[in-house]
């Protein structure tokens, strides 16, 4: 079992949901970062996803591409994040990359692994690693204890969309939209229909993410899923960071957050 | 997430069943009966891509499957490089390029005179026809020299798609007669401010549209790379480069050439030239990158010479990495080559040997350049310019009896400002 897999047993006990926020590591420094993460700790967040800079990012609008240029034009390393998540071992919220496969491979598939496992974090998002192409990461994900989240779209035939919530692990990522990170005011109507679907298919937990943003998505996905995963809403939040008092935008990111995850509890059952 | 009625195939078991598998890559076994169902050409390709794009790549590699064995698709596409591109392009002998080197004869594969100007008509056509078997009702493209743009523009204008060219800012100005193009043939143009604002981008902002897109949109890629099954399709409608030249070659001489040389940007000429030739393998195949200042890396566009296999727009391929997996910048004089990434088929053919590769600079470019103009009364395009130094070093190592074809990819006019330019900067 993963601190992934705890994360969910505890939360369907207490029949919650997760509340996930994306920050990319290093955006704008890797100081600000295990702040802004101990602050989402604090605040009661379920797990953080922290995105690893990369060059060529395509699942990603905007925001969570300046971003990533932000942090690279700092020249900001895969060893220097580890290292910073390494010192936020006392913060018990589970952390995930989210992380090219490029990046992955360069480094070695085992090292990768074992060397972010070392850092405290509990498994990976991985968005360009397509199912069959997953097999040698999966198995060295099983062998480590360590998750491998797998994504399913609304382009996704629903018979594929079974076999990648069967290869799996930790949960399933469903994308709300056809298309690339960032906040929408509108998610698609066969959002609902379709994530019901795969809840019938799958016992691993579903999480939703891409696009959502508002108390009123949250409301209205919370039944349908087990989590909800928040990236460019937060991440422009401290991309103005640069300018002002961190102290202030720290507290705004954590009351953004708060503001989320009580929509989240207050649905009713 | 489609309803099982909505799906169009089991597209993923089908597959497995078309084609044959390939063993891991090994030196000196270059098959042409490659890639494999999995997009694997020996150990490279593959499909790196976000799941949302899985879809329409399935649907796409079906389609291409089905056209392939459907003779009026075949006709079709026939019809228009005959009448439309003005195929077959001839394959020239330029005599007095070879006494200038005092070697083997040189031969040039006129691509160049193509309608639009360079080889990339010969796939934004067949892509386009797919487009249209698929009912997709929007084109999306990148470009580097802006060929692949007027190309995609052109053949969208000839069949009433609505076109949207990505391309980096320093290339639109770069290549600022092609863009102007772009837009007399209907095309929308976006420049691309990110990054290095060159081709990589371009292909980066291309996949984000389809990646919102993909339900009504084909992306007509204008190279052999991406994900599967784009470096196969690409090769398959450029080797008509490589059979009309075996042919024109038995015609001509009644032998196949000694060595061919092409430029190798994403590698599409290059592979639409070599891959009919892959199984003769008394037939030397040299393919030249961009050399760009020097070889310290970000002065060059050389992956297969410099650089290490890894991941970038979808496949595993020979790419200019740093040591964290950061796609590296790079350089060179020609926005065509200006390029980190190299199609998978060209690693597999580095790594089995079948293949030679080597980088001609910057300048080496612009004297080969200077050269074929002097010569012969031919402007080359700058991407094609490196082929043309590098065969021209070649053929002056090797006696007169022998035959060296270049693939002459493009004509140089949309370069004419860019060269005029750096002159001056030259001898200023
Ligand atoms: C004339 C010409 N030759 C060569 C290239 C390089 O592309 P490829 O390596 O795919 O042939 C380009 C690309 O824009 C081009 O315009």
């Amino acid at each position: 079992m993963s601190d992934i897999d705890r994360l969910f047993t505890q939360l369907r006990a207490e029949n919650r949901k997760a509340f996930m926020p994306f920050i990319t590591a290093g955006d704008p420094d890797l100081e600000f970062s295990a702040s802004v993460i101990r602050e989402l700790a604090a605040r009661g967040c379920s797990m953080c996803e922290v995105g690893i800079p990369y060059s060529d990012p395509i699942a990603d609008g905007p925001v969570i591409q300046a971003s990533y240029t932000r942090a690279l034009d700092k020249k900001i390393k895969l060893a220097q994040i580890l290292e910073m998540l390494a010192g936020l071992k006392d913060v018990s919220m589970p952390r995930v990359t989210m992380v090219s496969y490029a990046i992955i491979y360069r480094h070695g598939l085992e090292r990768y692994v074992a060397g972010t496992k070392a850092a405290g974090v509990a498994g990976a998002i991985v968005p360009d690693l397509l199912v069959e192409e997953a097999d040698e990461l999966a198995e060295i994900c099983r062998r480590e204890d360590f998750s491998l989240i797998q994504l399913v779209t609304p382009t996704t035939p629903r018979d594929r969309a079974v076999r990648i919530a069967e290869s799996s692990t930790g949960f399933l990522y469903y994308v709300s939209v056809t298309g690339i990170t960032g906040e929408r005011t509108k998610l698609p109507p066969s959002l609902i229909e379709n994530v019901g679907w795969l809840r019938q298919q799958t016992d691993l937990p579903i999480c939703i993410g891409f696009g959502v943003s508002q108390p009123e998505h949250v409301k209205l996905l919370a039944p349908v899923c087990d989590g909800l995963i928040v990236g460019s809403a937060i991440v422009r939040r401290i991309a103005e960071a640069a300018d002002r008092p961190r102290a202030a935008v720290l507290k705004e990111v954590g009351e953004y957050a708060a503001n989320l995850l009580a929509a989240l509890e207050a649905r009713p059952d | 997430m489609l309803k099982p009625t909505e799906n169009p195939t089991n597209c993923f078991l089908a597959l497995f069943e078309v084609h044959m598998s390939t063993s891991p890559t090994k030196a000196g076994e270059a098959s042409a009966n490659v890639p494999d169902a999995a997009g694997r050409f020996g150990d490279f390709g593959g499909r790196y891509v976000p799941e949302t794009l899985t879809r329409a790549l399935d649907e796409l590699t079906v389609e291409y499957e089905k056209a392939k064995h459907d003779p009026a698709f075949q006709a079709e596409l026939d019809e228009l490089l005959h009448n439309y591109v003005g195929r077959p392009s001839p394959l020239y002998h330029a005599r007095r390029l070879s006494e200038e080197c005092g070697g083997a004869q040189i031969w040039l594969k006129r691509e160049d005179l193509n309608h639009t100007g360079a080889h990339k008509i010969n796939n934004t056509l067949g892509q386009a026809l797919l487009t249209l078997r698929m009912g997709k009702k929007r084109v999306i493209a990148e470009t580097g020299a802006g060929q692949h743009g007027v190309a995609t523009a052109t053949a969208c204008a000839r069949f009433g798609l609505p076109c949207v060219v990505y391309m980096g800012s320093e290339d639109v100005r770069r290549q600022a007669p092609n863009v102007f193009s772009m837009k007399l043939l209907g095309a929308e143009v976006r420049p691309v401010e990110s990054g290095s604002r060159t081709l990589r981008d371009a292909i980066n902002e291309a996949m984000r549209d389809w990646m919102s897109s993909v339900e009504d949109t084909h992306y007509i890629i204008g190279s052999v790379v991406g994900p599967h099954p784009f470096p196969m399709i690409v090769r398959d409608f450029q080797s008509v480069i490589g059979r009309e030249t075996r042919e024109q070659s038995l015609e001509r001489i009644g032998r196949l050439p000694d060595l061919v040389v092409a430029c190798v940007g994403g590698g599409s000429n290059a592979a639409g030239m070599f891959y009919p030739f892959i199984e003769d393998r008394e037939v030397e195949l040299i393919g030249i990158e961009a050399g760009g200042r020097s070889s310290q890396p970000g002065d060059h566009a050389s992956p297969l010479s410099f650089g290490e296999p890894g991941i970038l727009h979808g496949s595993y391929s020979y790419v200019m990495q740093d040591e964290d997996g950061q796609t590296c910048d790079v350089h060179s004089i020609s926005a065509g080559l200006d390029y980190p990434g190299v199609g998978p088929e060209h690693s597999y053919w580095k790594a089995t040997g079948r293949v030679q590769y080597t980088n001609c600079r910057d300048d080496e470019a612009m004297k080969g350049f200077d050269a074929l103009a002097r010569c012969e009364g031919i402007l080359p395009a700058l991407e094609s310019s490196h082929a043309i130094s590098k065969a021209m070093e070649l053929a002056a190592q090797r006696s007169k009896a022998e035959m060296v074809v270049v693939c002459l990819s493009g004509r140089g006019d949309k370069d004419a400002n860019e060269i005029a330019r750096l002159k001056v900067k030259a001898s200023s």
